[in-house]
């Protein structure tokens, strides 16, 4: 997050730029674009069948012997320290094995923090875990107690006596705004981007809207609570069954932290129960598995409810400035966007709200710049869509009043200033078609029946209104990600590597995607995830993972042709072929000239008396991402009703038209398209991180709280898709999973603003904001 | 006493604070049935007690002495799917596949009050002795099932195609 970054992420962007393409990973497309089988076709999940017949085991149904069973407990003030700890009457209760403390916790190093130049560091917090008798937020862990059942530790975690020295948190934002520091970078981006005067245009420009933003603390809410057990073999072999979206870097983290060898820890997490960001690495993993270490017993912990939000960080809140001036036709001339997010210096994750502003219109100027406000809290995480979600709120907001104020359909004021290049970086699309998206989408929304005139429409007590709402979400393949194909001599395959399914489909998919690039039925190939046992994967995030599992298992493709064509050897009809010549097509190496020249995987590994061939690689690096501007597109299209009595809201109607490039699987896709949006209505009505800034105490840390959609919530949602294929990434695809909750915030807003004539420019737009 | 739990007999815990949940998923090892917040503001820990359904994590396991308890284990006939389960997955009726058993139990016992003639918050006419199935209906009976990934069309589809087969 430095000056070097920038200068050092700016070069490799220029040398790029003067790169011919072709020398490029994406230089030329993805020959499967062409000749896809399984891909793009519908295909229900294949672990379907064990999760409605609840037999998929998530990491806290690990069956063990000697289980010990452990309970969190939390720190109830912001900042100071423990002055008395009596843990007694505790440990002496019935069942109890262990009360961990400060005094009795091993002094360990904390995990090195989520970094752009090191992806294999993935702590959300640099904190001392339980090391001292500070306190730094209010819900920091001051112990764990472990008993032979979870009654007893629940019981005995009641009876432990603490007393605090209260030092004055750092806890009020608008306090804290004025100590705000500035970052150079926002991840692998410049912060402050400064295009010509956008201050001076925005004085004089024809039309303008200039507005602050407001939107709450956020958290996940993953059904499945974090949880992990945990086995020891002696002091030095680990095995951790966690709830996470980051196998293999986890591992690789606490290995060092345990000091252990790289081949005695084995996470394993085959199935998480959703994830959405927050399923990272947090104190409450190395907790229990120091716990565990030091009783010698299996552990088993399950954070309650409470703990979750006590522990694991959620949505910044943000402050946002929006404004834009506009000429006479409507054509920007300044675009503005700032403001504050929170990030502790102990964090690593900045709320980058200002980055899809870059990519989404073009303008005369600009200026965008962040600022980080510091508070004593548990530090904030990446939230489905971080950023872009709540970035898209302000900015979309901001559009759709710029357009009321000159009587322009918002529609036309945005294809209006619908960029041909990256209007910063003057990079290429890859693959853009925003324009087709609204067309499409508004037609089959039904768009043109909307009445500009806000509060037009009423039946009965209800006013009616219609707002749509673009964004924009970058491209990402992660650097490093690694695959093995294991080819046997019947003919089938089998795929592995430690990707994460938190459901959004990825063993289907790429199961769909090995079964095309080896020319196999899916029936053939299995794709094996879940373990750091496997070829190591990135941590899923980002919307990146298909994109770099894909991108692996093209390099293991590539090395197991050449493989191939070594073993086939002179008596084949392949010989005197070179791998360049020859693809896998048809359960077999074929020539790409010649269709005649093949011979089945089952020939070529009989005749050289293999039972099977196994290859390794890794992923090209993802210099694409550098050279072109890759960026799934959302256009979100929303009509409901608001009671004039009561300023309830109902969202009748919600349609999505999303430019994402090759839709893999049309079901899983609109799984997680229709998901995205779903997120996005608690976004924009319901949900809000309850923060008292007297006593940065979290004060609705429970799901009946903390609302969340509910099925009553949620009407027919429709989605739909350009699936113009992306000639620069694996398969044509594009990032799915966060570009669906972006843009639904302020489409919502500006319906609830056709329907009333009211404004709200602080989510979550709640009745007492209508009324 | 014991509870008969999908049909066999277990005995119930000896610690009288052990839910009906804790019972089932860390002492019987059936893990179908989930646990989202253990405070009844989720539904992941539907089950039925004696065809009703419950919040197993509000439900004390000595509460179910004498009565009999249907997880999503139990929930089929023989080795195949229930029709629920069969229908969520046409619809994709769940994406991480957490909250689903508890889905699934709820929404069985669901059909049955439907059937009943028990009526809801949206149900228009409270008199009247049939309701109308209407994806309406089944929004509001399920709202206690929450879902984070977003699957309620899904959801509601599969409950909505099952119990017009039913019906029909």
């Amino acid at each position: 997050m430095s000056k070097v970054q920038n200068a050092i992420v700016g070069s490799v962007r220029t040398v790029l730029g003067w790169m011919p393409s072709q020398w490029l990973p994406g230089g030329t497309p993805d020959p499967l674009i062409e000749r896809r089988a399984a891909i793009g076709r519908q295909a229900s999940r294949l672990d379907g069948p064990l999760k409605v017949a609840g037999k998929a085991r998530f990491a806290a149904e690990v069956i063990a012997d000697r289980l010990s069973y452990a309970t969190l407990v939390h720190s109830p003030i912001a900042r100071g320290r423990i002055t008395q700890l009596d843990t007694s009457a505790a440990e002496s209760a019935p069942g109890v094995i262990l009360v961990l403390t400060h005094r009795t916790m091993p002094r360990i190093e904390s995990p090195a923090l989520i970094s752009m130049s090191d992806f294999s560091a993935v702590g959300n917090s640099d904190l001392p875990i339980l090391q001292d008798a500070e306190i730094r937020y209010n819900g920091q862990v001051v112990a764990v107690v472990v008993a032979d059942t979870q009654e007893q530790a629940d019981h005995a975690a009641s009876l432990l006596t603490i007393a605090y020295a209260r030092e004055e948190p750092a806890t009020r934002f608008d306090d804290a705004k004025a100590k705000s520091r500035t970052p150079d970078s926002l991840l692998i981006e410049r912060n402050h981007v400064s295009v010509g005067k956008a201050e001076r245009e925005l004085a004089q420009a024809a039309h303008r809207v200039d507005n602050l933003y407001r939107t709450p603390w956020q958290n996940h809410n993953a059904i499945e609570l974090h949880a992990l057990t945990v086995f020891w073999e002696g002091e030095d072999a680990l095995t951790v069954h966690d709830a996470t979206q980051m196998i293999a870097p986890s591992a690789a983290v606490l290995a060092k932290i345990f000091g252990l060898k790289k081949d005695r820890i084995r996470v394993l997490s085959p199935f998480v129960g959703g994830g959405f960001g927050g399923k990272g690495l947090w104190d409450h993993q190395i907790l229990a598995i120091a716990a565990a270490r030091l009783i010698g017993r299996p552990l088993r912990l399950v954070l309650s409810r409470e703990s979750v939000y006590r522990i694991i960080g959620g949505r910044s809140p943000t402050e946002q400035r929006v404004a834009i001036g506009a000429d006479a036709e409507g054509r920007f001339t300044a675009l503005i966007h700032g403001g504050h997010s929170v990030m502790p210096t102990y964090g690593a994750c900045p709320e980058a709200y200002t980055l899809g502003s870059r990519s989404l219109y073009r303008a005369k100027s600009f200026e965008i710049l962040q600022h980080h406000v510091e508070l004593d809290v548990v530090p904030n995480t990446f939230m489905r869509a971080p950023g872009e979600a709540i970035g898209s709120f302000a900015m979309e907001s901001a559009v759709d009043e710029l357009a009321h104020r000159m009587g322009i359909d918002p529609i036309e004021l945005r294809l209006r200033n619908e960029p041909e290049r990256h209007p910063i970086s003057g990079a290429p699309f890859s693959q853009h078609a925003r324009r087709q998206a609204f067309t499409d989408g508004a037609e089959r929304f039904g768009w043109g029946r909307r009445q500009s005139e806000p509060g037009a429409r009423c039946d009965g007590e209800w006013r009616i209104g219609m707002g749509c709402a673009t964004g924009s979400f970058p491209y990402a393949r992660m650097p490093g990600a690694a695959a093995r194909i294991t080819l046997r001599r019947d003919g089938s395959a089998v795929v592995a590597c430690s990707a994460q399914e938190m459901g959004m489909g990825t063993s289907t998919v790429q199961t769909q995607h090995a079964a095309d690039r080896l020319g196999l039925p899916l029936s053939d190939v299995i794709f094996e995830l879940g373990d750091s046992a496997l070829p190591a994967a990135p941590m899923a995030g980002g919307s990146s993972q298909t994109a770099s599992v894909a991108g692996a298992i093209i390099a293991a493709a590539e090395k197991l042709i050449g493989e191939l064509v070594r073993l086939a050897g002179n008596d084949s009809p392949l010989a005197g072929l070179r791998a360049g010549e020859v693809r896998l097509v048809d359960g077999g190496v074929g020539s790409i000239e010649d269709a005649k020249r093949h011979e089945a995987y089952s020939s070529i590994l009989a005749r050289a008396g293999r039972e099977e061939v196994t290859v390794t690689a890794t992923g090209s690096p993802p210099l694409e991402m550098l050279k072109y501007a890759m960026h799934s597109t959302s256009v979100v299209f929303c009509e409901l009703r608001v009671s004039d009595v009561t300023g309830e809201i109902r969202v009748d109607r919600l349609l999505g038209s999303f430019d994402c490039g090759t839709i893999l699987n049309p079901q899983t896709a609109t799984s997680q398209f229709k998901g995205g949006m779903i997120m996005g209505l608690g976004l924009a009505l319901t949900e809000e991180t309850l923060f008292d800034e007297r006593s940065g105490r979290i004060m609705n840390p429970s799901l009946a709280d903390y609302h969340i959609p509910v099925h009553l919530d949620v009407p027919e949602i429709e989605v739909m898709w350009t699936g113009i294929p992306d000639p620069r990434s694996p398969l044509g695809a594009r990032g799915i999973g966060e570009i669906g909750i972006t843009g639904v915030g302020a489409a919502v807003a500006n319906a609830v603003f056709n329907a009333t004539g009211k404004r709200v420019r602080e989510l979550p737009i709640t009745l007492d904001k209508l009324l | 006493m014991a509870i008969r739990v999908n049909g066999t007999e277990v005995a119930s815990p000896d610690d009288a604070r052990v839910s009906l949940l804790d019972h089932l998923r860390e002492g019987l090892h059936l893990t179908g049935t989930k646990v989202g917040c253990n405070q009844g503001a989720c539904g992941a820990c539907t089950v039925l007690l004696d065809g009703q359904r419950v919040l197993s994590c509000l439900t004390l396991a000595v509460q179910a002495d004498g009565r009999e308890v249907t997880t999503i284990e139990g929930l089929a006939e023989g080795d195949g799917l229930h029709p629920l389960q069969g229908a969520f997955i046409e619809h994709d009726g769940f994406q991480c596949g957490y909250c689903t058993p508890g889905q699934i139990c709820a929404a069985s016992a669901m059909l049955r009050e439907l059937a009943e003639g028990v009526p809801s918050y949206v149900t228009a006419d409270l008199a009247q002795e049939r309701i109308l199935l209407s994806r309406e209906e089944i929004r509001e009976r399920m709202s206690g099932n929450l879902c984070r990934c977003g699957a309620h069309n899904g959801i509601v589809d599969a409950i909505f195609q099952v119990a017009t087969e039913k019906a029909a």
